[in-house]
This record gives structure tokens, C-alpha cells and sequence, in this order.
């Protein structure tokens, strides 16, 4: 087991290692380095002024010494100003003294740069706003799982069911429902004040307000209410569970047609505790992997969703970041975003090891 | 004038029985809902001992029966009202649902001529004709013929260009008629106008073109890479099926739509590597095709010579259009930003469906006949393409179902995120993303798009698995 792992997570820190490399190598392309030269410059500068102004930068080394120094395994740059004397450097503040700033200054010394879109550091950045869509994924797991789970074993404890493939079906609709399309269906339906519900509701004044739900969440980044946060996690939560309660229904149909289920079927214990004693728990193995993989998935939808809804966590953060081409703030998301993708690999894993005694005794 | 009102003259007449059908339809299933959890089953057959057969209907059934019929009838309104809209002359008769039912008659003359021909002959068609069998299977496969016959049909369907504007047309509700109409234009916005003036239904129409331009065909070039590679590194594992697996896992730890804003914008399209991308992607097909024929007709050097020969000229004419824009004839060609979008569409699914034939031919390859064809003495790559492949189709052919309705996802993510397409283009993300800004003052402009994205892909789940039940079954 302790092997197991540690042979995954030397594959999983090769694996972001060549994920960053390539979100580097990618924003740090030419064309892209011009771009920032001219939106941090001047935007009518020249092809020459533009190099130089890269090479004052820092942005003149070869690409995987740039890396290496992103990184902080090579020793940040720095560069003499010839008229002022003046020392200048990757790993040197404005202001500090060059004598005493550190050689290294990387991700690995926990310097994640600069934002230049924010102006500010990018650690103080995407802390605040992981914590936000933090706050997200959490509610949308709250709501989904246990969800998805009940649907799941509802339809798959009488497999062929009229109850199996009403959920089903369901189900399937929920899969084949983009966040996008699921958002602003709720929306017109929920949180308009011309169409769907809400006029109907306001006129027999059953409900305060103009609208049943709020169609944005940015009131939702100080003060989390029923009102401005339920479409956001319902939007979220829809398109995941659908396909969760897919797999768990798979899951439990198999497990209902074990011999152990039939002995116990004959014994004559009662529906009802063969699948709450007897099946759930096995049930639940497989789903536990799903779950987890599932959180990569949610992902993407949190940058659809944040977008829609204006909530600006770390979806929204990566699309400001990568369409004004912030490298650093775009470096530190993808990070984040590899991390959570390979993290979660390795639970599922792990728990896949753990939750079914086949594998952990043998 | 007063806009058209959604159900016209019929209106009156069916909107009460509609309605009627649909509050018997939520009534019957919560009844039935309710019986099933107090613990009430379903009336089940009995045989008396004169050798009959007699039901005993419990509530249940009853509950049940309603549902259907509710159903049935809320269709048959739904078709009165389309035929209303084909006989009937005027627009304010017919009815926007009406007006919609007459502009789709040549989706639904050929969809009745599909459905007639393969009913009639399913028992020939193999797999396709089962699924005819499965209720589940022909309603996916109704909703997606129907937006591949609009898609088809989109000159005739639509009533208005995707990108004409007429400005006072802006924002209007659906039903809204024209201002001045000129000499044999269509009278009214069937469906609204969008924030510039352009008619919803018409960008609605022409969107499942764009749509099925792409989605289809990316699907079947991720399908060429993901087989090509993923036969090889289940067959032989080894080293190649490391590096494979690892530079697969690699893909899909990415998160797609930071993929998506790497590859898709102007600055890294300037770069070239879009092209570079597409360069070696699209080799794939060729290489499929020449080891294909290869294999099957190594003992026969003439006709393999003549296959290969027809495969590299058609492939590489192909190829040098449609990655490099270099076609010596100057017939194929891709635009530029559709290349892009189709290449990182290829991209983002290969590696699902690498893993997924990988683990196929784990599977297969341990089976006898494969031991059978190693004796005689068969090479790997007849065993790996006319052994082993026709026996995976059936995972693979459900796989590319969903794979399709899910490429229509991601191409509709990118549209929402405005990335790679035109702004004016109609397809169905962008619409939706340019409606979403007046969301809750004017809905009309993205909620038709919205809808029609859903229904194709939902009708693309239910094909693939009423396809899996049938294939199953036998």
C-alpha cells in the first residue's frame, strides 16, 4: 500500500510537472509575450522596442529557463540598468535592497508572481477566491450526493423497474443538460421578473420580493442566503448527479443479484432491510470513485456557472485570467486546477482500495 | 398589430384539453408515486384454469393508464396543432406553434419516410432496426433525426437569414410581424428577435447546421485517433502503453476549459501550433486506412497496392486541405477559426476514447478466437483491426452516441465563451451566450437555443441507450 502511493505520487508530481510546462510554454508563446509587452508598455511600440522591453523583463532567457525560474530551481534574473546603476531582478521588490533579496523565488518558495490584471500579488488573489468557489462545491456536494445516491439506488435496488427507468430517464436528462443551458432555463423559469413563475407569484403575493430566486450571486460572495445562492448550486448540482446516479444505479443492480442478496431474500428478510443492510453498503463502493472524479468535472461547470451567475470565485478568476493572458495569475489557476484533478485521482484510488476488502486483504 | 398568439385559431379548442392532459399527467404520477411507497403493485396476470387470462387492475394500473393516455393526447394535440398550422392559410390562424409545424413539413415529410422504410424492414437492419424495438431508442433517434433534417433542411426552414437585421425587430416578442415586409418575405419573427434585430427562429435553425457541421465529424476523427492508438498499446502493453496511458491521463487532467482558452485564441493561432495540431491529428485517419488495408490484403499485393494507392492520393488531398489550406486543386479548405475549434474538440476527446478502446481490447484479446488467429499465424494488426475491432464495435458505436451529444456540449461551451467562432455565427452556445445578457427582462433570444441544444443531446443519450439495451439483449 505505502509503495502504491508512493509510486502514484511520483506520477502525479510528473504529471503536473508536464502540465504546468505546457500552460507555460503556452501562454509564454511570442505572440503572447508581444501582447503583454504592448498592454504593460505602450501599445504602439515597436518590434524592436518590444523586445527589448522583454529582454529588460526578464522575458528574453530561453523558455525552460524561465520555467526553471518560475519554478524556483534556477535562480531568478536580474539585470543592471546601465544609465541609473540600478539592480533589478525577478526575486527583487521595488524597493528592497538587491544585496538581500533571495536567489530563488518560485513556486516552490511559495512566490506565486504577480497578477497584472488584479495589481496585486497572486497568492493574496486566489486565496480569497478559492475560498469562494470553495464555499460553492461544497454546498453543490451537499446537495448533490446524497441526491444522486438516493436516485441512484431508488432506481437500481428493482432493476427494470417502472421506478428504475422513470429515474432513468431522468437521470439521462440530467447528463444531456449543460450547466449553460440548465442555468438559463432556471433562470427565465425562477428568476425573471417577465417570464415563468415569479409574476404568477408575485400577483397572488406569495412571495415578497420581485422574483422567487436571484439570477446573480454576487450579493452571494458576502452573505450566503437561500434567496441569491439556490440557482448557482442547483444549476451545478443537476448536470454532476445524473451521472453519479447512473453509476450508483449500476452499482446497486449488480450488488441486488449477488448470491448473498438471493440467500437472504429466501431467509425471508424483509425488502427493505436486504437493501438497507445488505446491499447499500457494497453498493456504495463504486460511487465512492465516481464522486471523486467527478469533482474535475465540477470544475469546468464552476467557470460555466461563476460566468453565468457573476459570482467571482476561481472559474471566473481563470476566465479573467487567461482572456487578458495574466501568465502568473493563469500559472497559479492551472496549478490549482492540476492539483484538484490529480488530488482526487489519488483519493479515489486509495478509497477504492480501502472500501472494498477484495483488494485490501489480498 | 397585436403579435401572433402561440396556439392561433385551434387554440380555444385545444389549449383546455391540453392543459387538462397535463394536470391529469402530474395527477396520475403522483398518485402513482404515492401507491407504489404505500406499497399497492401492480395488477398482475393471472391464469384461470379455463386457460384464459384476466388482469386485476389495482389503483395503480389505473393511475398508470391515465399517464398514458394524458400523454397520448397531449401528442395528438400537439400534431392537430402542426397540421392546423400546415392547412390553415393566415399566420394569426395557424398560431406560432402552427406557424413552427408548417416551416418544418419537409423535416417531418422525410422523417415520416424514415420511420415508415425502417419500421417496415427492421428486421433486416441489424442493430439499427432493433432499435426500433425499444421505446426509449426511437424517441433518441426521432429528436436526433430531426435536427439532422433541419439541419439538412435549414434553407428551406428558416424564414429569415441567420444575420439579417432589422433593427425595430429588436428585442420583440415572439410572434411579432414584420414592419414594412418586402415582396415575398416571411411576416413575422416566429420566435422573437434577438438584441440586434435578428430573428431567433431562423438563427435557431441554421445554429443545428453549424452544430452538425462539426460535432459529427470531430467525433469520428477522435474515434480514428483514440482506435489507432489504443489498439496497439492494449495489444502489445509494454512500454508504448505507458507513454500512451501517461500522455492520455496527462490530456485529461487537464481541466477543459483552460484547454480551451490556451488553444483557442488569436494570439496562439497566430503561433501556428493550432495548425502544427491539426498536422498531426489528422494524419491519423490515413495512417487508419493504409494499415487497415494493409492488414486485410497483405497475401494480395495488387489490390492492397490499389487500395493503398486510392487511400494516400484521396487522404493526402484531404489532408494537405483541410490541415495546411494547401489544396493543389483549391477545392478543400477549412476556415481558419473552424479548424481550430475542430482540432481542440479532437484534442479534448482522443484520449477518452483511447482509454476506453484500450480497455476493450484488454478485454478481447485474452479470448480464444484471438489465440486461435495468433496460431495460424495472423500479424497483429489483422488480428488488432478484423479480429478484434468488429468484436468492440458495439461499445464503441454506443460510445460515439454519447460522444457525439457531448462534442455538442463542449462546442456549444466554447460558443458560450465567445472562443474560436464568429460573433455573428449562429450556432447554438454563442446565441445563448449573447441572450443570457437581458436574461430576465427578455428571455425569448436564448431560451430556443437553450432548448434545442438540450433536446439534441438528450436525444443522443436516449439513441445510444436504447442501443446499448438492444445490443445487449442478444
Amino acid at each position: 500500500m505505502g509503495l502504491f502511493i508512493l509510486k502514484r505520487i511520483g506520477v502525479m508530481l510528473l504529471t503536473a510537472l508536464c502540465l504546468t510546462f505546457v500552460v507555460f510554454f503556452l501562454t509564454n508563446l511570442y505572440p503572447n509575450l508581444e501582447k503583454l509587452a504592448k498592454t504593460q508598455g505602450n501599445a504602439r511600440m515597436t518590434d524592436a522596442e518590444v523586445s527589448s522591453w522583454l529582454d529588460n523583463n526578464g522575458y528574453g532567457a530561453p523558455m525552460l529557463v524561465r520555467y526553471g525560474e518560475w519554478l524556483g530551481v534556477v535562480p531568478g534574473w536580474t539585470r543592471t540598468d546601465e544609465e541609473t546603476g540600478e539592480i533589478r531582478g525577478r526575486c527583487i521588490d521595488f524597493g528592497d535592497d538587491p544585496a538581500e533579496a533571495p536567489r530563488f523565488c518560485g513556486m516552490l518558495q511559495g512566490d506565486l508572481g504577480y497578477s497584472t490584471v488584479s495589481d496585486d500579488e497572486v497568492s493574496n488573489v486566489v486565496g480569497g477566491r478559492l475560498l469562494l468557489t470553495g464555499k460553492l462545491m461544497g454546498w453543490v456536494l451537499i446537495v448533490m450526493i446524497p441526491a444522486a445516491l438516493v436516485v441512484g439506488v431508488l432506481a437500481g435496488m428493482r432493476e427494470g423497474s417502472r421506478l428504475d427507468r422513470t429515474l432513468s430517464t431522468a437521470s439521462i436528462a440530467t447528463t444531456a443538460t449543460p450547466e449553460y443551458v440548465s442555468g438559463v432555463i432556471f433562470i427565465v423559469l425562477l428568476a425573471s421578473s417577465t417570464a415563468g413563475l415569479s409574476p404568477w407569484l408575485t400577483e397572488n403575493g406569495w412571495i415578497e420580493g420581485r422574483t422567487l430566486f436571484l439570477g446573480s450571486a454576487r450579493s452571494a460572495m458576502e452573505d450566503i442566503t437561500f434567496w441569491n445562492f439556490t440557482l448557482p448550486v442547483m444549476t451545478l448540482a443537476l448536470y454532476g448527479m445524473g451521472y453519479i446516479a447512473r453509476m450508483t444505479r449500476a452499482s446497486m443492480a449488480e450488488v441486488m443479484t449477488a448470491q448473498y442478496i438471493r440467500t437472504a431474500r429466501l431467509k425471508g428478510v424483509k425488502f427493505r432491510t436486504i437493501v438497507l443492510k445488505h446491499a447499500l453498503r457494497n453498493a456504495l463502493i463504486a460511487p465512492f470513485t465516481v464522486i471523486m472524479l467527478q469533482i474535475p468535472w465540477l470544475l469546468t461547470g464552476v467557470v460555466i456557472v461563476e460566468t453565468l451567475f457573476n459570482y467571482n470565485g476561481f472559474g471566473w478568476t481563470l476566465v479573467q485570467a487567461a482572456s487578458n493572458n495574466d501568465i502568473e495569475l493563469l500559472m497559479s489557476v492551472s496549478i490549482v486546477a492540476v492539483i484538484v484533478v490529480l488530488a482526487t485521482q489519488l483519493i479515489s484510488d486509495i478509497g477504492y482500495v480501502y472500501l472494498n476488502p477484495r483488494i485490501r486483504i489480498s | 398589430m397585436d403579435p401572433i398568439t402561440w396556439t392561433g385559431s385551434l387554440g380555444p379548442l385545444l389549449n383546455p384539453l391540453m392543459l387538462a392532459a397535463i394536470a391529469v399527467f402530474v395527477l396520475g404520477f403522483f398518485a402513482q408515486l404515492l401507491l407504489n411507497f404505500a406499497g399497492v403493485q401492480p395488477g398482475e396476470v393471472q391464469i384461470n384454469p379455463d386457460h384464459t387470462l384476466s388482469v386485476a387492475r389495482s389503483p395503480n394500473d389505473y393511475a398508470l393508464m391515465a399517464m398514458k393516455y394524458s400523454v397520448l393526447l397531449f401528442l395528438a394535440c400537439v400534431a392537430v396543432f402542426i397540421v392546423g398550422g400546415i392547412v390553415q392559410p393566415s399566420l394569426e390562424q395557424k398560431g406560432i406553434i402552427g406557424a413552427m409545424g408548417q416551416r418544418f413539413l419537409p423535416v417531418w415529410i422525410a422523417m415520416i419516410l424514415i420511420f415508415a422504410v425502417s419500421v417496415t424492414f427492421k428486421r433486416r437492419l441489424g442493430l439499427y432496426g432493433k432499435l426500433f424495438d425499444s421505446p426509449i431508442g426511437m424517441v433518441g433517434f426521432f429528436l436526433v433525426m430531426f435536427w439532422m433534417l433541419t439541419a439538412i433542411f435549414a434553407g428551406l426552414v428558416a424564414t429569415h437569414g441567420a444575420i439579417d437585421v432589422v433593427s425595430q425587430m429588436r428585442n420583440e416578442v415572439p410572434g411579432s410581424f414584420m414592419p414594412d415586409p418586402d415582396e415575398g418575405e416571411y411576416l413575422a419573427y416566429l420566435l422573437g428577435g434577438d438584441n440586434l434585430g435578428r430573428d431567433v427562429f431562423s438563427r435557431m435553425v441554421f445554429g443545428a447546421r453549424e452544430v452538425l457541421k462539426i460535432a459529427p465529424a470531430a467525433t469520428l476523427f477522435a474515434f480514428m485517433v483514440g482506435i489507432t492508438l489504443g489498439l496497439p498499446a492494449g495489444y502489445f502493453g509494454g512500454k508504448l502503453d505507458t507513454v500512451l496511458t501517461f500522455i492520455a491521463n496527462l490530456v485529461l487532467a487537464f481541466p477543459v476549459i483552460l484547454l480551451f482558452y490556451l488553444l483557442v485564441t488569436p494570439e496562439i493561432v497566430a503561433s501556428g501550433i493550432p495548425t502544427y495540431m491539426a498536422a498531426v491529428l489528422f494524419l491519423f485517419p490515413i495512417i487508419f486506412f493504409v494499415i487497415l488495408f494493409n492488414s486485410r490484403f497483405f497475401t494480395q499485393p495488387f489490390t492492397r497496392n490499389i487500395y493503398i494507392f486510392l487511400t494516400v492520393l484521396i487522404g493526402g488531398w484531404l489532408y494537405l486541405g483541410l490541415a495546411w489550406n494547401s489544396d493543389p486543386l483549391g477545392i478543400i479548405s477549412m476556415p481558419g477559426n473552424i479548424l481550430i475549434v475542430f482540432v481542440s474538440v479532437v484534442f479534448v476527446n482522443s484520449p477518452t476514447v483511447f482509454r476506453i478502446v484500450r480497455g476493450i481490447v484488454l478485454d478481447i484479446k485474452t479470448r480464444d478466437y484471438v489465440a486461435a488467429g495468433q496460431t495460424r499465424g495472423e500479424g497483429p494488426w489483422y488480428i488488432m483491426l478484423w479480429e478484434i475491432l468488429p468484436n468492440a464495435r458495439g461499445p464503441l458505436i454506443v460510445d460515439f452516441c454519447l460522444r457525439i451529444g457531448y462534442t455538442t456540449i463542449l462546442l456549444g461551451t466554447l460558443g458560450f465563451f465567445g472562443l474560436g467562432v464568429s460573433p455573428e455565427s449562429p450556432d447554438w452556445g454563442s446565441t445563448i451566450n449573447e441572450g443570457r445578457r437581458l436574461l430576465t427582462i427578455y428571455p425569448h433570444p436564448a431560451l430556443p437555443p437553450a432548448i434545442a441544444l438540450m433536446t439534441m443531446v438528450l436525444g443522443l443519450n436516449l439513441l445510444a441507450d436504447g442501443l446499448r439495451e438492444e445490443s445487449l439483449r442478444d
